[in-house]
């Protein structure tokens, strides 16, 4: 089948939607990758080096929708662009279903097979194909990055010849994937991090990356909702919660907020108050600029100054970092499709008894298929009940008189055996137990990494049997001659070979 | 010809001793070790010597002409064996140990005796005994060879009422042992020692085939220690007290690897004897039955990436390593490593391999300085610090839930603990279960990524990107 990478058409959209190390692998699978001419100019991949990576660079945009089975784009399609879909084209994208229903209306309408990347269930199977991870960790990091730029002091602290830098103080809420990894960026890049979040299971996560987590003083209240993303908490939660947040708004110089519910307008967290309240210098960077903002006062889409605050609400930042977003972005669809090409054989199946691929596709054949019905795991792991009752260690106490007893019968044994036997075999048996004992001692000494040489040189000097054979061999007896002589010829074998084989192996360990 | 008379054998044979003592005093280092050996032939030499001067009086051709064929063989054998099937050879030479303690107590039997009463007695008993070890020793060990050469399978047999058959076996075995004594003292005899040499090689076959293949180490170290015995049950019968020496040193050593290989799997000796390890013996095995999670395949040249930038590897080899013969390979990409710095390592487990110190003996063959090669005790702290692991055809040996599962079946086992590094790659041709047929939860881990496919060829790409 044919893979169409068109050129995004939105307004200052930089990401493209697979990049040449991508399609490479696309066409191992068997596809045929066609992009458009420039597809990826904006983001720093060159015609050229789609054409290297045995693609077909295609000139006119209709050539693209035309000839394509299956269409890979990162926006959702502009109204131009629907308009070219046909039936029995699988187009794949970001389609936000729940915000644009007539889009969904329509590609419904035209028998489209649309997956929607938005849509991939968060289950620990898919997590390879979540763009939204991707792109939020992106997100996450852009924000520092935007945050430090406009900025006007280090991010870390430094004692210097002309006196001493404090660190920057970075709070940063909601640490979901992009607020891990703005924790992540501000802490390499020396600021102080603190972190709040709803969900208490976020914590370990945000000290794992030795950030402060800002504990809320307020009875248990579990933010975790639905798919492991948040939910909206009760209003003495959210009271409590303002108190915590204006008093760190006076502390701190950078807020990055992430706080996002799905399928509703994002939660008011930032008043005016609060930011005026801010030192002079100070930036806010509001993540969730596009859904409404966490601040009351971010612009979607501009930087606003407000009382020498700077309020950023980009809502593009992936797209900032289109190289990147990108090759996230392209690998998440190469999962998706090579989910979706069992054979590897360049042959689509979307198979709606798989649950990933169910959860992504919004409509399929005419036939709208958005909801999907519940996932069944959540990427959260399970509230634990109560915690583990600590193992109760039992010590056995080892009975002493298993072995004295033991040694007791032994010791008898060993007096009936001496009042019976005669005195040589007596001697005989002391030297055996003798030698016992210094093999026990002489073989804990042997180094365990030359074992296999003990084994080999142990069955060499075991074959001192032979000496045994060489006492018979002069018989006269025939029948015990020939044994004797048979014996000395396997003995034989084992004493050169054994010593052979270990000499072998010493001369190998050499340091 | 000069005299060799009994006191210059005994003194010979007293210098051959304390030369066994000392080749495997010797074994303690590897500096040591090649001097040890020298001791160890130069006593044997010895040894022989004396005996053919001293006691040897006619048929020296049929003597030379059967120490030089079979050492021929010998050297031959030891010269073209490759360094993975040494399990092999090591088994097939100890299955001829045991026959010729079989050869020897029947020729002995059958020579003519000077004895009499309780000494009779005890010499018919030390005749007996010394056939049994041989015969359990002879067959056990070709049951093994077979299965470690892959010509039988590694999988366990495990006869119904095995348990109670053993235990017919062994009662068998003492009656005619009853039997052997009262009519050896009659004058015969030779039914007896004939139906329980059959016996006996029955027992020894039944013992090695109901063991799985991972246990293979315990069973080469025991049917090690064995071959001791029977060497020492002959020694006694021929009164010999350098047989019973050697027989001993021997016997102790094979019985400490058994227990070192036992206690490196935390299972009782008894169990691995008894068999049937990794059929699901115990609790039901729920093999990949409950979704584990996702696991994440990684490629060779991102692997190549990865090691590339870390400063500390571990590299944890497994029986998969010999199977796929990449020692060298890994030797190649490790030399590559070390000369950008990355500190490179090797984390051995007891019981990776067929044989207990099998690893060292491959990476020692591809020429990996021993300095660099740990056993697991040494550093299995280390982990929190490594940034990449690399197991390369390991399973159990690496398996988290030996610590997490106490009731699993091989729960309490010590492990290689590389999950508490950065990365772990596991080299592995597919998701199937190692021996002990337990799902790893190693391979789910977050920072756990899989390469999958031959370890030769992938670390040949992985090798080549570097």
């Amino acid at each position: 089948m044919r893979i169409g990478v068109p050129r995004e058409i939105y307004a200052g959209e930089k990401r493209v939607a697979t990049t040449p190390d991508v399609a490479a692998q696309l066409i191992k699978m068997g596809f045929e990758v066609s992009v458009e001419s420039n597809a990826g100019a904006a983001a720093n991949y060159s015609d050229a080096a789609y054409e290297a990576a045995g693609c077909n660079v295609v000139a006119t945009t209709e050539e693209i929708w035309d000839g394509s089975e299956i269409i890979l784009k990162v926006r959702g399609p502009e109204p131009e662009e629907t308009g070219r879909l046909k039936s029995g084209q699988t187009l794949i994208s970001f389609l936000w279903p729940a915000q644009n229903p007539e889009l969904l209306q329509q590609l419904t309408d035209q028998g489209v097979t649309a997956l929607a990347m938005d849509s991939v269930p968060r289950i620990s199977r898919a997590q390879k194909m979540d763009a939204l991870s991707s792109m939020a960790n992106i997100a996450g990091y852009r924000a520092v990055v935007e945050a430090a730029q406009h900025f006007g002091r280090f991010f870390t602290g430094q004692i210097t010849a002309a006196g001493k830098v404090p660190p920057a103080k970075v709070l940063v809420i909601g640490a979901g994937v992009a607020g891990l990894a703005a924790i992540g960026a501000a802490k390499s890049m020396g600021a102080i991090v603190r972190s709040f979040d709803t969900r208490p299971e976020v914590k370990e996560q945000i000290e794992s990356m030795d950030a402060e987590f800002l504990m809320l003083d307020f009875e248990d209240e579990d933010g975790t909702g639905e798919g492991g993303y948040a939910k909206v908490m009760s209003d003495e939660f959210i009271k409590a919660e303002m108190a915590l947040f204006a008093e760190q708004a006076k502390d701190v110089d950078i807020i990055i907020t992430t706080a996002l519910i799905p399928g509703r307008p994002a939660p008011r967290l930032i008043t005016a108050e609060m930011v005026d309240s801010m030192k002079d210098g100070s930036v806010i960077v509001d993540l969730a600029a596009e859904q409404g903002g966490n601040c009351e006062l971010t612009e979607p889409e501009k930087v606003v100054i407000r009382n020498g605050v700077t309020l950023i609400g980009y809502t593009d930042l992936p797209s900032r970092l289109a190289a990147q977003s990108s090759q996230l972005y392209a690998t998440n669809l190469r999962h998706i499709l090579t989910e979706m090409t069992p054979e590897k054989d360049g042959q689509i199946v979307v198979d709606m008894e798989d649950e990933a691929i169910r959860g992504a596709t919004v409509c399929k054949d005419g036939e709208t298929t958005w909801p999907p019905p519940a996932p069944k795991l959540s990427a959260a792991p399970p509230k634990a009940a109560a915690p583990e009752p600590a193992p109760v260690v039992v010590e056995k106490k080892r009975s002493v008189a298993g072995p004295i007893i033991g040694m007791v019968l032994a010791g008898l044994a060993l007096l009936g055996l001496g009042s019976v036997a005669p005195p040589s075999f007596m001697a005989h048996f002391t030297v055996f137990v003798l030698a016992c004992f210094v093999g026990y001692m002489v073989i804990w000494n042997v180094t365990a990494a030359l074992h296999t040489p003990l084994m080999s040189v142990t069955n060499a000097i075991s074959s001192i049997i032979v000496i045994g054979a060489l006492l018979q061999i002069s018989s006269d007896n025939e029948l015990v001659k020939w044994i004797a002589v048979g014996t000395v010829g396997i003995t034989a074998i084992n004493i050169f070979g054994g010593f052979a084989v270990t000499r072998r192996m010493l001369e190998m360990f050499r340091r | 010809m000069f005299e060799v008379n009994e006191g210059i054998i005994q003194v010979s044979y007293i210098i051959a001793t304390i030369l066994f003592i000392l080749a495997l005093g010797g074994l303690s280092n590897q500096e040591t070790a090649r001097r040890g050996n020298w001791y160890g032939i130069t006593g044997m030499a010895i040894a022989l010597v004396a005996t053919i001067f001293g006691d040897v009086s006619q048929n020296f051709e049929y003597l030379i002409v059967a120490l030089v064929v079979g050492g021929t063989l010998g050297i031959v054998a030891a010269r073209r064996v490759q360094m993975t099937q040494m399990p092999e050879l090591v088994a097939i030479l100890h299955s001829l140990v045991g026959l010729a303690a079989v050869a020897v107590g029947f020729a002995n039997f059958m020579g003519e005796g000077h004895y009499e009463g309780v000494e009779l007695t005890i010499h018919d008993v030390e005749t007996y005994v010394g056939i049994l070890i041989g015969a359990v020793t002879f067959s056990g060990s070709v049951i093994a060879f077979g299965k470690l050469s892959g010509r039988i399978s590694g999988n366990p047999l495990i006869l119904p009422a095995r348990h109670v058959l053993n235990l017919v076996l062994l009662l068998v075995v003492i009656f005619y042992g009853y039997q052997f004594v009262v009519q050896s003292a009659a004058g015969g005899g030779t039914l007896p020692l004939i139906i329980m040499t059959a016996v006996s090689l029955l027992f020894g076959i039944h013992m090695v085939m109901a063991i799985g293949g991972a246990d293979m180490p315990v069973v080469v170290s025991m049917l090690n220690s064995y071959s001791g015995w029977a060497a020492s049950a002959i020694g006694f019968m021929l009164g010999n007290d350098l047989l019973i020496v050697t027989g001993a040193l021997v016997g102790s050593s094979g019985a400490i690897l058994s227990y070192i290989m036992c206690r490196a799997m935390n299972r009782k000796f008894f169990a691995v004897i008894a068999g049937g390890f990794g059929t699901g013996g115990g609790t039901p095995v729920a093999a990949g039955g409950e979704d584990q999670g996702e696991v994440v395949p990684i490629l060779p040249d991102e692997t190549a990436e990865l090691l590339a930038n870390a400063k500390e590897v571990m590299i944890i080899p497994g029986y998969g390593m010999a199977v796929a013969q990449a020692q060298h390979i890994v030797h190649e990409m490790t030399q590559t490593l070390r000369e950008k710095g990355v500190n490179v390592r090797f984390g051995i487990h007891p019981v990776a391999g067929r044989m207990p110190g099998h690893m060292n003996v491959l990476l020692a063959e591809a020429k990996v300085p021993y300095d660099i090669v740990f056993e697991m005790d040494e550093i299995n702290d280390d982990f929190p610090n490594v940034d990449v692991s690399v197991v390369i055809g390991a399973n159990d040996i690496v398996n988290p839930s030996a610590l997490t599962d106490p009731d699993g079946p091989i729960g309490g086992m010590p492990v290689l603990e590389c999950w508490k590094g950065k990365v772990s790659i596991v080299l592995k041709r597919s998701m199937a279960t190692g021996y002990a047929g337990v799902q790893n939860p190693l391979f789910f881990e977050d920072n756990t990524r899989m390469l999958f496919g031959d370890a030769k060829d992938t670390l040949d790409e992985v090798f080549k990107s570097l």
